[in-house]
């Protein structure tokens, strides 16, 4: 029998989603700036495909932002 | 020494077929400040600055803008985005994909980490990343060691230009092994630029004067007393030792060679 929720793991949290949810749905709900970029299971994923790309529970999500480097 | 033969008229600093005036390229992390981090790249006008990425927190509520990229957008300097912290060949992959997809360049500053206290690159399957992501479309500046096999690997596997270290980064040591360096830069004709363990303008001016084409440095600029003026001093050091080079140094001699004529001395006496 398919649950309803799966569980996912964004940026190290636990988020709990339909398990209906796009990698877009999960984007949505989280409070994020622009500029930034997602890797799911350590593959990048381009911000064009969010929409229909499907989430998987115990997926491990990375979603990244610029910052200072050297 | 050969001397790098692909030097342009106004002598600027071309990777992968792009020319760039100057030949310091500059970290952004550590600054006391973002205004300091600013203030600091206007004055010295390095070719590029380095940026990274790392995950968005997402426990701060409301977003705040990212201040960083407001900058970036302000200074419009070329940004050169690292890989840094990768330890693996897929997390370089991901990671630089998502680079260019945030900052919206090729240019890549490979850094693959074999060994976390030296932080020196994992040589081993260095040649492999930049293989893949030069097939990839990647412009890529590999940070590596001053192994003159590897840098020739990876100048077979297409890389236009190379990043060898001259200490452990941050570490401020300067060039720690001037021979491989001036033996790297004698064997091979691509663009050399001198990444990390520089920590005094000296050091700037001496790898430049060994024909190295530019220097890559952050911690030595970003913790200075004052990082503006050491920004400025990395710069000028930068341009003398690149003028010095293209001067052409005489030769070393073991003994003293009077400067002052001798023909002519006052008071002369054979002993």
């Amino acid at each position: 029998m398919m649950t309803s929720t799966i569980k996912v793991m964004i940026n190290g949290s636990t988020f709990e989603l339909p398990a209906t949810a796009t990698l877009a749905d999960a984007v949505a709900l989280l409070p994020l700036k622009p500029p930034f970029a997602a890797a799911i299971n350590l593959q990048f994923i381009p911000n064009t495909a969010y929409h229909h790309t499907p989430l998987h529970d115990a997926d491990q999500i990375d979603l990244i932002a610029p910052v200072t480097g050297g | 020494m050969t001397m790098y033969s692909e030097k342009t008229p106004d002598d600027a600093l071309v990777l992968y077929g792009q020319s760039f005036a100057s030949r310091l390229l500059l970290g952004s992390s550590r600054y006391p400040s973002p205004g300091v981090l600013q203030a600091a790249v206007k004055l010295a006008q390095p070719a590029m600055l380095t940026a990274s990425l790392r995950r968005q927190n997402l426990q701060a509520g409301e977003a705040a803008p990212n201040t960083f990229w407001a900058l970036l957008a302000e200074l419009n300097v070329p940004v050169l985005p690292n890989t840094a912290g990768c330890h693996s060949l897929q997390e370089v992959i991901t990671t630089a994909q998502m680079a260019r997809e945030v900052f919206g360049t090729p240019w890549l500053k490979l850094e693959l980490i074999g060994d976390d206290y030296t932080l020196q690159p994992d040589t081993l399957n260095l040649v492999d990343a930049a293989s893949r992501l030069i097939k990839d479309g990647f412009q890529v500046l590999p940070y590596c060691t001053e192994d003159l096999v590897l840098c020739q690997r990876l100048v077979d596997v297409g890389c236009q230009a190379l990043m060898p270290w001259a200490a452990p980064i941050g570490t401020g040591k300067g060039p720690l092994n001037p021979y491989a360096l001036r033996t790297l830069r004698s064997r091979l004709d691509v663009p050399l630029l001198v990444d990390a363990g520089l920590g005094l303008p000296s050091h700037a001016c001496q790898v430049m004067e060994w024909g190295f084409d530019g220097v890559l440095l952050n911690t030595a600029v970003a913790l200075a007393q004052d990082p503006v003026r050491m920004a400025g001093a990395f710069a000028d050091a930068t341009r003398a030792g690149r003028a010095a080079f293209l001067s052409g140094v005489m030769p070393e001699h073991d003994s003293a060679q009077p400067s002052t004529p001798v023909l002519g001395t006052p008071f002369w006496h054979q002993a």
